[in-house]
């Protein structure tokens, strides 16, 4: 208990003197992105990691969390905080009702029906247009602001963006050490077992379903008025599966590896900015020998080498 | 206690069970044989909700609860282990106990995830109460182990503290001896013996004859999917028509 408050803490540092090196807004602007993939990685974790339930239409959730918050703001001059909860507890509404019917299908069956939630959900930014001015996009998003204080830069969007992503960090480390979490897991494992000792498995499934489309559409608020501008390429079917690369590959059922997923998987596409149209098969590629290779994902594969490293070292010494 | 009224199950054009109506004695251990096929794992699964009966009735305390889900029926009292052993595997030894907590805890999404006070208190409260299961069956020290890793005997106590953690009525055993050596199986009847001690009536499904016989007060025998005779253990033994059913004719 002791060592994961540290941990947190020490999170926290990182966080707040990650910006101070870089003088120009470039780098800072990407930190805000991996921010706002770790919060969208934490919710699929939860899910995925943790209630072992396959999504592939995360996107929906972040789009509509997007869209729902810029056209409050825009076309219906709403307080952009206000909205952001009200267009939250909404998706989260949503979700638990399509959850219902939808978390019923097992595998192959739950992955294609989530990923029609997330076509569907595409398709109505794409056709909508008087709402959400179609594949042109929307524009003229407010900024958010407190009083007077506006989050019009991108070191001010960065520690608004990452107080909301820590919080989520803290109160998803909570809840998967806890009863529900304990729930969660032993559904994943064994649900027939869990079912038998009391769980309703049934309904913990289409809570934490609705518990992970409320953080996406949070980070899609956040999204709309960190961007002030949204279009429907931002939500599509590829946001998904990038999504679940960094879920995989940063760890499954681990809280911090939703961080090191976002990290890499949104730091590597900046990087490697040539190669951008063949990225997807770089995506590809990558969640291809990760499972292979370290199926723990980074959060298990880093300690495993450092430990097999290690002898090697003091052998030498 | 537990009243199986004219339970039928068939799976397409086969017939698992077929008319099955007997009682399970408040306070009792009773053993369910039978030959491989008979329908006895069936039967427990019927019993606890994982198939709906295709008819009949099954009765917890003369109340019906044959519609119920499992999760139900555990938070009533009606409790079971697996033949295979469903160990929630990625958890440790102490968590999987504490799952069996669930239903004596209320915790949800939202006091969890904000740390509430009464949340804390109830988290230490099941941490407690899950570490005397663990001491009752007698697996205490290995408590913080990964379940998926431990051996089949230790499993199989782990599995029953588990169960136990729910304080149920009823609980039903799906071949506990199965894979146990002799000494395990003889820690296991003193085991079920000590169960039935705190007021918990026991329902098994065995095939280790000296264990059924030795810790059983009633018996139940069934033969592809059908009732065959029941009995005390004494008048089973004797019950030509079990013989044959076990041993073939002449």
């Amino acid at each position: 208990m002791k060592s994961d408050k540290l941990k947190f803490i020490l999170l926290c540092l990182v966080v707040l003197a990650a910006p101070l090196p870089f003088s120009q807004g470039y780098l800072t602007s990407v930190l805000v992105f991996v921010g706002i993939n770790t919060m969208l990685a934490l919710g699929l974790n939860l899910l995925l990691g943790y209630a072992g339930q396959i999504s592939l239409g995360q996107a929906a959730f972040f789009g509509l969390g997007a869209y729902g918050s810029a056209v409050l703001t825009t076309r219906f001059a709403m307080n952009p905080w206000l909205a952001m909860v009200l267009v939250a507890l909404c998706v989260a509404a949503f979700a638990f009702a399509v959850g219902f019917p939808v978390l019923r299908l097992k595998g192959h069956y739950l992955a294609m029906a989530t990923l029609g939630v997330g076509v569907i959900a595409h398709i109505a930014f794409n056709e909508t247009v008087d709402l959400t001015g179609g594949p042109s996009g929307l524009s003229g998003i407010p900024n958010l602001s407190v009083g007077g204080f506006s989050f019009d830069s991108d070191l001010k969007n960065y520690y608004l963006v990452w107080g909301f992503a820590l919080a989520a960090i803290l109160l998803c480390l909570n809840l998967v050490n806890s009863r529900v979490g304990r729930g969660l897991r032993a559904i994943h494992d064994s649900e027939v077992a869990a079912r038998v000792m009391g769980v309703n498995a049934r309904l913990m499934k289409v809570q934490v379903f609705a518990l992970s489309a409320l953080i996406s559409a949070l980070a899609g608020s956040l999204y709309c008025h960190v961007m002030t501008f949204i279009s429907p390429t931002s939500f599509g079917f590829n946001v998904s599966i990038e999504l679940l690369t960094m879920v995989v590959i940063g760890g499954l059922g681990s809280v911090y590896g939703s961080l090191l997923g976002a990290l890499l998987l949104t730091l590597l596409p900046e990087m490697l900015r040539a190669f951008q149209d063949y990225d997807i098969i770089f995506y590809g590629l990558l969640l291809v020998s990760m499972t292979i290779y370290v199926p723990g994902g980074l959060v298990r594969g880093i300690p495993a080498l450092y430990r097999r490293l290690m002898p090697a070292r003091s052998g030498h010494a | 206690m537990l009243e199986l009224s004219g339970i039928g199950k068939r799976f397409g054009g086969l017939t698992a069970l077929e008319e099955i109506s007997f009682r399970v004695a408040k306070g009792s251990i009773t053993g369910i044989i039978g030959p491989n096929g008979a329908g006895k794992t069936t039967l427990f699964n019927v019993a606890t909700g994982i198939y709906p009966p295709s008819r009949g009735a099954v009765l917890l305390d003369g109340k019906d609860i044959s519609a119920l889900p499992p999760e139900r029926r555990a938070r009533l009292g009606l409790v079971r282990t697996f033949q295979n052993i469903e160990l929630f595997g990625k958890m440790t030894v102490l968590e999987n106990v504490m799952v069996g907590l669930h239903t004596q805890s209320s915790s949800g999404f939202f006091s969890c995830a904000f740390r509430m006070p009464w949340q804390k208190s109830e988290e230490r409260r099941v941490r407690d109460k899950a570490k005397e299961w663990l001491a009752f069956a007698g697996i205490a020290e290995i408590e913080g182990v990964e379940a998926g890793t431990l051996s089949f005997g230790k499993g199989r106590l782990l599995e029953i503290a588990r169960a136990m953690a729910l304080e149920p009525k009823l609980l039903l055993m799906d071949e506990p001896a199965a894979g146990l050596n002799s000494s395990e199986t003889a820690e296991l009847a003193e085991l079920i013996k000590r169960i039935r001690d705190l007021g918990v009536t026991v329902a098994l499904v065995e095939h280790d004859m000296d264990l059924v016989m030795d810790i059983c007060d009633a018996l139940v025998v069934l033969n592809l999917g059908t009732m065959l005779a029941q009995g005390t253990p004494r008048e089973i033994q004797d019950n030509q028509a079990v013989v044959t059913a076990y041993l073939g004719e002449e």
